[in-house]
């Protein structure tokens, strides 16, 4: 590590914690939030060459303190008269453990007031620490469209009166499920192929592994935090095989398993493994097993597919969806055969959330070529090809539909 | 998930635009104002722009790495982009709703687009 990488992983951490403790004493998150975002600039400038000072996380709550009191002078007289007043008095007797802080910050971040992609672009924010510019560059949009983004997902945490402090308990596990959702979101986002306009992005793959863990270290009991822990590390470790040198995308059957990382294949089927047998079980620790099975298989004639197919079984009972619908009937095919895989795909196709979803024709194309239809995986294929929103997903799809063209 | 809003002109709707007196010009012109202005205001735009007219346009082509432009696109098309807003939505229904906004929605033809990205599913 480089003394400048070191110095952002310490910036990242201290984040939520100094966020939390200037909250904590003055209120108003919205405010608090953008002083300390501003200390974080200013310590990313100055730590590098004047060193970093000898409590960190002091400096930057004296930093974002004084960025604040500058912002509420520029406001108003009466305000600056509150202003004097509060900073005369006594600061909080008992300050907060930082670990409850993170997860209240977390919970606060994905408030239900807002959408999806605003508690995506507020945890990176506020909870990763990341710059605005960063998560636009991330996120391929302009700075200032990222900059409302996150000061609109503020108003609306303000304007519904959300505080900051940890939610009701009846509205707790709610609001993990929002949680564990938008690290999923910003696991998934990152989980792009390396091409050249994505050169640039934030490691994002790595930032929510990074929150997880924090996350899995406040709350060691949650099974599903585990589950989603244990998911994003045994994807992310066939992350060297997903693509050939031109950029192109190889399917999971065709990977060259020796480029896999044993390591976070090993913590990660570790750790389902525990949680499973402790915890009640939920829709990211099956996820977790499933992706587990297919790592531990030396090669893809190895994969365990009746034991897969179980576990999407259960998932589709759980925690039901297209894509689970999908997935469980190519485990089907694997197990029973491509003909019985087809028949259950026109009978789930009456449904309408897979009526018009583009991954049915990919899974018949799929299907067929295992049959041994060439001739109609190849007219599927071509028609997922034009149906996906994805660039690698669709150069995918049409490769397959050459070579069965042929 | 980004969005296209491409907004075209053809014959009707420079007929429809020839009638317009310059009250109604001025209005169509706020309308598109409004609409960047939303669109900025929510955070859910990534640029918008008008095109100048298509007599302006080149055509392009390179052969043997030899670069040559020609006047165009031709008389004959009938329909040529006019402006666009590149949106980023959490839905289509989303797009819609501000397509439907712009004020060329009631003369001409404005269409809604997916824009690919980089995104991958796992197979």
């Amino acid at each position: 590590m480089t003394p400048s990488t070191e110095i952002e992983s310490l910036l990242r951490e201290l984040a939520p914690q100094v966020v939390g403790i200037l909250v904590r004493r003055h209120g108003r998150f919205d405010t608090c939030e953008d002083a300390v975002q501003e200390a974080l600039l200013a310590a990313a400038v100055q730590w590098p060459t004047d060193g970093v000072p000898r409590n960190p996380k002091a400096w930057l709550i004296t930093a974002a303190s004084r960025r604040r009191i500058e912002q509420w002078r520029s406001d108003s007289a009466r305000r600056r008269r509150e202003e004097t007043a509060a900073s005369l008095a006594p600061p909080d007797p008992e300050p907060a453990t930082s670990v409850d802080d993170t997860l209240t910050l977390l919970m606060l971040c994905c408030h239900p007031s807002l959408t999806p992609v605003s508690q995506v672009a507020l945890t990176l924010r506020a909870v990763a620490g990341l710059s605005t510019a960063e998560i636009a560059r991330a996120f391929l949009v302009p700075e200032t469209t990222m900059a409302q983004r996150i000061s609109r997902a503020k108003q609306r945490i303000k304007a519904s009166g959300a505080e900051f402090r940890m939610p009701p308990e009846d509205e707790r596990s709610e609001r993990m499920v929002s949680v564990l959702q938008v690290l999923y979101l910003i696991f998934n986002e990152g989980y792009t192929a390396s091409s050249g306009s994505a050169l640039h992005r934030v490691e994002l793959t790595a930032e929510a592994i990074r929150l997880t863990r924090q996350l899995r270290a406040m709350l060691p009991e949650d099974g599903e935090v585990a589950g989603l822990l244990a998911l994003m590390l045994l994807t992310d470790a066939r992350r060297p095989a997903r693509t050939g040198p031109d950029g192109a995308l190889i399917p999971l059957a065709d990977q060259d398993r020796r480029l896999w990382d044993a390591q976070a294949i090993a913590e990660g089927v570790d750790l389902i493994t525990t949680t499973l047998a402790i915890a009640p079980i939920g829709p990211y620790q099956l996820q977790a097993a499933i992706a587990a099975v297919h790592d531990e298989a030396a090669d893809a004639e190895d994969t365990d597919w009746r034991q897969i197919l179980g576990l999407y079984e259960l998932l589709h009972s759980t925690a039901p969806g297209p894509m689970v619908t999908l997935n469980r009937i190519v485990a089907v095919a694997m197990v029973h055969g491509p003909e019985t895989g087809l028949t259950e795909l026109t009978a789930a196709e009456t449904d309408p959330s897979l009526r018009e979803h583009h991954r049915v024709h990919a899974v018949r194309a799929h299907l067929l070529d295992l049959a041994g239809d060439r001739e109609a995986a190849c007219a599927h294929y071509a028609l997922a090809a034009r149906r996906t929103l994805s660039i690698p997903e669709q150069r995918y799809l049409e490769s397959r539909a050459a070579q069965r063209g042929t | 998930m980004k969005y296209l809003i491409m907004i075209y002109s053809n014959p009707m709707s420079r007929q429809a635009w020839e009638g317009l007196s310059d009250a109604q010009r001025m209005e169509l012109g706020l309308g598109h104002r409004a609409l960047t202005e939303a669109l900025a205001e929510s955070g859910e735009l990534v640029v918008s722009e008008g095109l100048a007219d298509p007599s302006l346009g080149k055509r392009v082509t390179v052969r043997d790495g030899r670069t040559m432009t020609t006047d165009g696109p031709f008389a004959e098309v009938k329909e040529h982009l006019a402006g666009f807003y590149l949106v980023e939505c959490e839905t289509m229904e989303r797009a819609i709703e501000y397509a439907a906004q712009a004020p060329d929605a009631a003369y001409g033809g404005v269409e809604v687009r997916p824009v690919l990205d980089l995104r991958e599913l796992d197979l």
